[in-house]
């Protein structure tokens, strides 16, 4: 007698903790085992693109804080970047260097949440990511320093950044990061060598080199499938040929390499950190003189920043009036999960959950 | 730094090779026919020297008498990059081939344009919309939608 069998259908989202928003999974299941998966997505779709069409370059910059929340910072730069690009608009050298600084900063704070919440995924509820807002607390407060919003930073403009630095900013900062390193030597103790950790992601969700390419991965998910593609160092924007730092690529492309990948991205951004602190300025203009209602000439351009998820990107086509004709939106998260699919199958819900954590995805940015 | 390929080259080279498909080159990208996208795409990702695995971006972009579907590929071996367009203009029922058969990273971007252009991508597995409900009326993102 053979007994009848039927695949069983599981729902997961868009309301549920393990999803980092509201994203939702419709899984098929072979017993525990995933043997599909379909993403679905759309609900945090605000139409920003849409919305930035009736208004001006300017107005746009707070729509770009809203992507990928935990990394405003980044969204800003590259925003700014293509509006540069198009207007041929020259920064300022002081300018440029605050850009780096914040830039390196949010990516600190945004790598230390990717791991703290992919360790939440794990089971490790909480204790690890109170141990990285001990330390995101301090940027908060330095951002706060600056320009008085601790997520949604609208700080960089068309041409250079809103504010020049407060007079308590650079002993905050250097403090920060004279306890940095020991604060990663701790984390690295307590994760790196963890037992739990190593077993639940050493081999789990592999993403092989190929694959990672054919999908256009990028950020801290293809270079841990063993790609060594970093912007900063293959298409230096802004000043990023003057620092001297390192791509730390994985070698298997599983869950652990991107954990593993993100710790050594901190250590990194630390480094560029300490020599743009030592390089910058100390006088000088902020922004470069930019009209409030900016009038681009006719044209197109692609600004693009290594943020911390991966490449997010801003093509631009201005029309020579003070709202530009098109703005899109490249999104490096919604990029990364095209191959879920593929690194789930034959794993356990269990497995899903911290696979989908690895991938380190905002949905303010997958919807848009 | 990631170059941008001599458009004007290229584009000769990909006339030659696929006579009557590059509609005109200009400083930064090479317009191809719609109905030559795929041949053009296939040599622009297999030939030596191009090597362009690497697509980062397909978006479109509404121009009323036209719309023009945008590719952003990137050689990884190379280190430099390429603007691609193709031009569709029909607006009731607009139809282009699909280049997810060589670069899986169109997947979702394309299903995203035709949810949001309302533009058909011929060949792709799933033609669906992705960010708005199913049976949403229009496509917000044509000029003249509002």
């Amino acid at each position: 007698m053979t007994i009848r069998t039927e695949p069983f259908y599981l729902n997961i989202g868009p309301q549920h903790p393990s999803t980092h928003g509201v994203f939702r999974l419709r899984v098929t299941l072979d017993g525990e085992v995933v043997v599909g998966l379909e993403p679905i997505i759309g609900y945090l779709h605000r139409g920003i693109e849409k919305l930035a069409e009736t208004r001006t370059y300017t107005q746009n910059i707070p729509f770009t804080d809203r992507l990928d929340y935990l990394s405003s910072m980044t969204n800003n730069l590259a925003y700014c970047m293509a509006v540069e690009k198009v207007g041929a608009v020259k920064v300022p050298e002081r300018a440029e260097y605050l850009r780096i600084i914040f830039s390196e900063i949010m990516r600190i704070s945004s790598h230390m949440m990717a791991v703290g919440f992919f360790l939440n995924d794990l089971g490790a509820m909480m204790t690890p990511v109170l141990y990285m807002w001990r330390e995101r607390e301090k940027i908060m407060d330095m951002f706060e320093m600056v320009c008085g919003q601790r997520l949604l930073y609208n700080y960089m403009r068309v041409g250079g950044v809103s504010q020049d630095l407060p007079e308590a900013f650079m002993p905050a900062v250097k403090k920060f990061l004279a306890e940095m390193p020991r604060y990663i030597d701790e984390y690295d103790q307590l994760l790196a060598q963890n037992e739990i950790l190593l077993a639940r992601s050493k081999g789990v969700g592999v993403l092989s080199r190929d694959t990672a390419i054919a999908i256009g991965a990028s950020g801290p998910v293809l270079r841990a499938s063993g790609v060594k593609w970093d912007i900063r160092k293959m298409d230096p924007y802004s000043i990023y040929d003057r620092f001297d730092f390192e791509v730390p690529t994985g070698d298997s492309g599983d869950c652990y390499d991107r954990y593993w990948v993100r710790m050594l991205e901190i250590r990194q951004s630390v480094r560029i950190l300490e020599q743009a602190i030592a390089q910058i300025p100390a006088k000088g203009p902020i922004c470069a003189d930019v009209p409030q209602f900016f009038r681009p000439p006719r044209g197109e351009a692609y600004g693009y920043v290594e943020a911390p998820k991966g490449n997010i990107g801003f093509y631009i086509v201005s029309d020579g009036s003070i709202a530009p004709y098109r703005v899109h939106i490249y999104p490096p998260t919604l990029i990364n999960i095209t191959a879920l699919q593929d690194m789930v199958m034959g794993w356990k819900v269990a497995d899903l959950i911290i696979i989908f954590g690895s991938i380190d995805v905002v949905l303010g940015e997958i919807d848009r | 730094m990631t170059v941008a390929i001599n458009c004007e080259e290229t584009g000769k080279k990909l006339q030659e090779v696929f006579p009557g498909s590059v509609i005109s080159t200009g400083k930064a990208d090479i317009v191809v026919d719609a109905n030559k996208l795929l041949e053009v795409a296939g040599y622009l990702k297999n030939t030596a020297g191009l090597d362009f695995d690497y697509l980062t971006f397909v978006t479109a972009v509404d121009f009323l008498d036209y719309m023009e579907i945008v590719y952003r590929l990137v050689s990884l071996k190379h280190n430099q990059s390429l603007i691609l367009k193709t031009r569709c203009y029909d607006r009731e029922n607009p139809v282009v081939p699909s280049v997810v058969s060589l670069w899986r990273a169109a997947y979702y971007q394309e299903r995203e344009i035709f949810d949001l252009f309302g533009i058909k991508f011929d060949g792709h597995p799933d033609m669906r919309r992705l960010l708005l409900w199913e049976g949403f009326v229009g496509h917000p993102l044509r000029r003249d939608y509002l």
